[in-house]
């Protein structure tokens, strides 16, 4: 494609929902404030695993972990207090090594959002990190989280304070009744973001998980984004399961793409399927498919009304849809090697690439994070985007994790992260993962190609 | 990847399937896999979302068939003949049940503005919606407006009236929600008082309707200002009075609601589901969000603003394809539509737009376009053009020769068709819909795009259903230029006086799959 080439011409990139318009340039400081226990660490992470997932570089900067780095051993709350003059130099200290790591990230490793995660609760410290930012020419967003449920914060404390670091030596009481007197030190001095004296903040302040919500001068898309992912996640226990369709009559040709429908060994794992289901005793349980025959087909074997979602279907293969590997690398042997040499970015002709079935998977990823109980029933390429966003996986991970026929992965919200199981419901099927080779030159022969191709009829 | 952990937990919930790991170390490995015992379940679990009475020990799947005109695989009817109603062919299921929107603020707060707006978008975007207006309601019971003494609160014949008025709206709402189809309806009144809000919350809930309120408080006079010139000078209550006395007379009108506004209230109302937008989008309270319709409702109201500002729609200059008669494709620019992106450039500079994005799609036709504005632009997959599998680069000859049942099907319902491996305007709507949140967003913006893109965009702000979407006239060289001017959208057309061929082939008469071919050709454009 000849194009002129105009110095002046910035030419970039932005595929729909996913990415940030390449315009708006500044990087975003995202700023929490809030009490301990009120939810912080956690909306960093799944924020940063968002963002990123979009294509955002983001990165979060606790300083919580700076201060253990500092401290080396922690002993009390004692730590905590606001008389403590000697740990308020460290803690000072921490957050400026943290805000000076966070201007490395911005300049030299790309990044464009940054989240720093640490109670800021108070006016004064607040204001030093704004005239920081200014100073850099960051944009500023804050999350506030406040909260006065006893219950919730108690749950908060078990699942991830009395694991930290931090009470490795202690029993579970101690620990609790330490964090607790941790919290009022911070109380003290805790003032919230004002209305009034905050006004010219950008900011979303979030109450009781979720139930309620302020949000003031929203600045831009990255930051209209955020609040619309915030708005959207919840904290209710709940399962997602993911699984293939059944092997299909393509899969057993060792073809990629197509529209055919299941095998008979296919049929058979749906029917394991919904058994397996129904043995879950899942509550108000949603089931979503593609618009592809072969995941209607499984999903008709569950005997619950599903959805059909065409964000869901395979990834377009484009020229090379319904082919076998061999037929590839034979008719298309350079598009073979350049997708091995980047396949995530890496675009089919007249197809999609990765990064394109991430930007169509955004708006199923938002109604996943709204509902609770859901199983989806996909394909190999869509279920690695799903799961690289549940599992904080790489660009470079993404499109090599192991998603086999007959296998549902259930995935369990826990703590920060994931838990996840795998289980195979007992009906073989032909493999269809495919390792990167070794040799991904255009001008590799044929043989080393094909070598890590999995066997079929 | 194989295994469980996360956190340090190795121990499953009881009522799971029992499993045995094995750590799978190598690719050769990968085939000897987790083993599971399937537990058989000793009794059906209720179905609890089911809505479908099924034999509980039915596991036969039923076939499938794929709907001819959408592609959409559906289950073949089951014995009683009755066509399975509970598959969702949509994207999502956006809520169970009708949501009732209430809007909440004194006069000349962007109410009737927003509840447009609002329409308008969740129409676009495939839910049904309408709004009712209960000053319209008023206008029709009391015929003439004479002046602000009807809305005073001591008035009782007025507040009579105001109050049938307002029975008359819900009971259109009831007719609309349950017997006709709506999924939303937007009650567009003041509604300033905690009584009535609570008179129409029991209202929802005797009929099962969900209740969302959107308040708008705003103080600044300037833009009370602004909004009473813009939208209540040309009202029908004052064709017949003078700038000064329409103003005079609406500035006491609201004075008769500010006495007995009650804003909804962070404690008394906290177990309503609201959004209050405050100073026209600067701060928003949200409360409440109970399910997917409130939660994109909710971000489409703050993506929104009134800042004055042109939205420029054009197609890409003619094409090589164009010019043969194909469509689809990527090819390049003809030298004609070389020419437009030429007479584009001169055209945008003379604008003198402060601030214009441009955006293109992601095809080579686009681009070439954008490159002669001189102004940088950014590429948008979800902007390219239709796509239209098996028929892509054919001519509407070769379409009609190879799939004369496609061709027919196409013409009969031209919104929902989707080519075989290949797209509908309703997909492409789907697709769209984050490019007109992101417009939503943005201030001056050009938009070079294509015929079937350009269309969808144009029913977003023209406000067209899905039957015109697909037969807008959007002819090459030409950018429309969108105002957004009180409730609604100026268009101008400039036509930059360069020749192109003609791309828009109307709906022929005879759409009956038995069709001639030359009736099915009818209409379609000259070319080369």
């Amino acid at each position: 494609m000849e194009l002129p080439n105009m110095e002046y011409m910035m030419r970039r990139r932005c595929d729909s929902a996913a990415s940030v318009p390449q315009f708006t340039n500044s990087p975003t400081l995202i700023v929490m404030v809030g009490l301990p226990a009120r939810g912080k660490t956690y909306i960093s992470k799944k924020l940063t695993r968002y963002l990123n997932w979009i294509g955002v570089p983001t990165k979060v900067f606790n300083l919580g972990q700076y201060r253990r780095e500092a401290v080396q051993s922690y002993k009390s709350f004692e730590f905590f207090r606001a008389d403590n003059e000697e740990a308020m130099q460290i803690r000072k200290a921490c957050a400026s090594n943290a805000l000076k790591d966070v201007v490395f990230y911005f300049s030299k490793e790309h990044g464009q959002v940054a989240v720093f995660d640490a109670t800021n609760t108070t006016q004064e410290r607040r204001v030093s990190i704004v005239s920081f930012a200014k100073e850099k020419g960051y944009k500023v967003f804050f999350v506030e989280s406040i909260c006065d449920d006893p219950d919730i914060i108690a749950q908060n404390i078990t699942e991830v304070k009395v694991s930290s670091p931090d009470y490795v030596n202690c029993d579970k009481d101690e620990a609790l009744a330490d964090f607790l007197k941790r919290i009022e030190c911070y109380k003290q001095t805790y003032v919230p973001l004002d209305d009034e004296k905050d006004r010219h903040l950008s900011y979303i302040k979030i109450f009781n998980v979720g139930s309620r919500y302020l949000v003031n001068c929203v600045q831009d898309h990255i930051q209209s984004r955020i609040v619309y992912y915030l708005m959207n996640i919840h904290v209710t226990p709940r399962s997602i399961y993911l699984s293939r369709h059944g092997e299909s009559k393509m899969n057993l040709l060792g073809r990629i793409g197509g529209d055919s429908g299941l095998s008979p060994r296919g049929h058979k794992y749906a029917t394991a399927l919904g058994s397996f289901i129904k043995s879950q005793h899942i509550k108000d349980l949603k089931v979503w498919t593609s618009h592809m025959k072969r995941t209607i087909q499984t999903a008709e074997h569950l005997g619950i009304p599903y959805e059909q979602w065409k964000a869901l279907n395979e990834i377009d293969a484009g020229v090379c849809e319904e082919l076998t590997y061999e037929e590839i690398q034979d008719n298309h042997p350079e598009e073979f090697a350049l997708r091995d040499q980047d396949k995530y970015r890496y675009r089919y002709p007249k197809g999609e690439s990765y990064e394109d079935l991430v930007h169509r998977l955004e708006p199923v990823i938002m109604e996943l994070e709204r509902q609770e109980n859901v199983l989806v029933v996909c394909h190999q390429a869509v279920m690695r985007c799903l799961l690289a966003y549940l599992l904080d996986k790489t660009a470079d991970e993404l499109p090599y994790l192991k998603c086999p026929l007959h296998t549902v992965l259930k995935l369990t919200p826990v703590a920060y992260g994931c838990k996840v199981e795998h289980v195979f419901l007992n009906v073989e099927a032909v493999n269809t993962h495919r390792e990167k080779p070794v040799n991904v030159d255009v001008t590799r022969d044929p043989e080393e190609a094909l070598k890590t191709i999995p066997d079929h009829f | 990847m194989v295994g469980t952990s996360f956190c340090g937990f190795t121990t499953t919930p009881p009522d799971l399937i029992r499993t045995t790991l094995m750590r799978d170390q190598s690719p050769e490995r990968q085939n000897k896999r987790l083993r599971a015992t399937v537990v058989e379940a000793t009794t059906m679990s209720t179905m609890e979302v089911g809505m479908e009475e099924r034999p509980s020990n039915s596991a036969t799947p039923r076939e499938l068939t794929q709907n001819p005109l959408k592609k959409i695989w559906m289950p073949l009817p089951c014995k009683n003949g009755l066509p399975e109603k509970h598959i969702s062919q949509r994207k999502v299921c956006m809520t169970n049940c009708p949501t009732l929107i209430v809007t909440v603020g004194l006069p000349a707060r962007g109410k009737t503005y927003i509840s447009k707006k609002l329409t308008r978008y969740l129409n676009w975007i495939g839910v049904p919606t309408r709004e009712f207006n209960v000053g319209q309601y008023r206008r029709e019971c009391v015929k003439i407006y004479k002046s602000f003494e009807f809305f005073r609160p001591d008035n009782e014949e007025g507040l009579k009236i105001r109050q049938q008025c307002a029975s008359a709206a819900l009971n259109d709402v009831r007719q609309y929600l349950a017997d006709e189809g709506g999924q939303v309806a937007v009650f567009d009144a003041t509604n300033t008082t905690r009584a009535r809000r609570g008179t129409i919350t029991a209202f929802a809930e005797q009929n099962g309707f969900k209740v969302f309120f959107v308040e708008s408080v705003c103080e600044d006079p300037e833009v009370i200002a602004e909004n009473i010139v813009q939208v209540k000078l040309g009202s029908p209550d004052y064709t017949n009075c003078n700038t000064e006395e329409a103003m005079e007379d609406f500035k006491k009108r609201i004075e008769c609601y500010e006495n007995s506004y009650e804003t909804l209230d962070e404690v008394l109302d906290r177990d309503l589901s609201y959004i209050k937008i405050m100073d026209v989008g600067r701060r928003y309270l949200v409360n409440q969000v109970q399910d997917h319709i409130q939660s994109r409702i909710v971000y489409y109201l703050m993506n929104i603003h009134i800042t004055p500002r042109s939205i420029y729609l054009c197609r890409h200059g003619e094409s090589d394809l164009n010019v043969k008669g194909c469509i689809g494709g990527d090819s390049g620019l003809s030298p004609r539509g070389k020419e437009f992106a030429k007479y584009l450039g001169q055209f945008i500079k003379s604008q003198e737009i402060s601030d214009l994005k441009v955006w293109t799609s992601q095809m080579k036709r686009t681009i070439q376009t954008a490159e002669a504005v001189s102004v940088p632009y950014e590429q948008w997959k979800a902007l390219n053009e239709i796509d239209a599998g098996v028929c892509e680069e054919m001519m509407y000859e070769e379409i009609q020769q190879h799939y004369p049942l496609e061709f027919a099907m196409r013409d009969q319902d031209k919104y929902r068709y989707r080519y075989p491996k290949g797209e509908s305007y309703e997909d492409l709507v789907q697709r769209l819909e984050p490019v007109i949140m992101e417009l939503e967003r943005q201030e001056n913006i050009l938009v070079v795009c294509h015929q079937a893109i350009m269309r969808c965009l144009l029913a977003y702000f023209l406000d067209k259903t899905a039957e015109e979407l697909p037969y807008l006239k959007c002819p090459l060289h030409t950018v429309l230029k969108l105002t957004p001017v009180a409730y609604g959208c100026k268009v101008e057309s400039i036509y930059l006086n360069v020749d192109a061929v003609n791309t828009h082939r109307d709906r022929p008469e005879n759409v009956n799959v038995h069709r001639t071919t030359e009736d099915a050709l009818q209409t379609v454009p000259p070319h080369l």
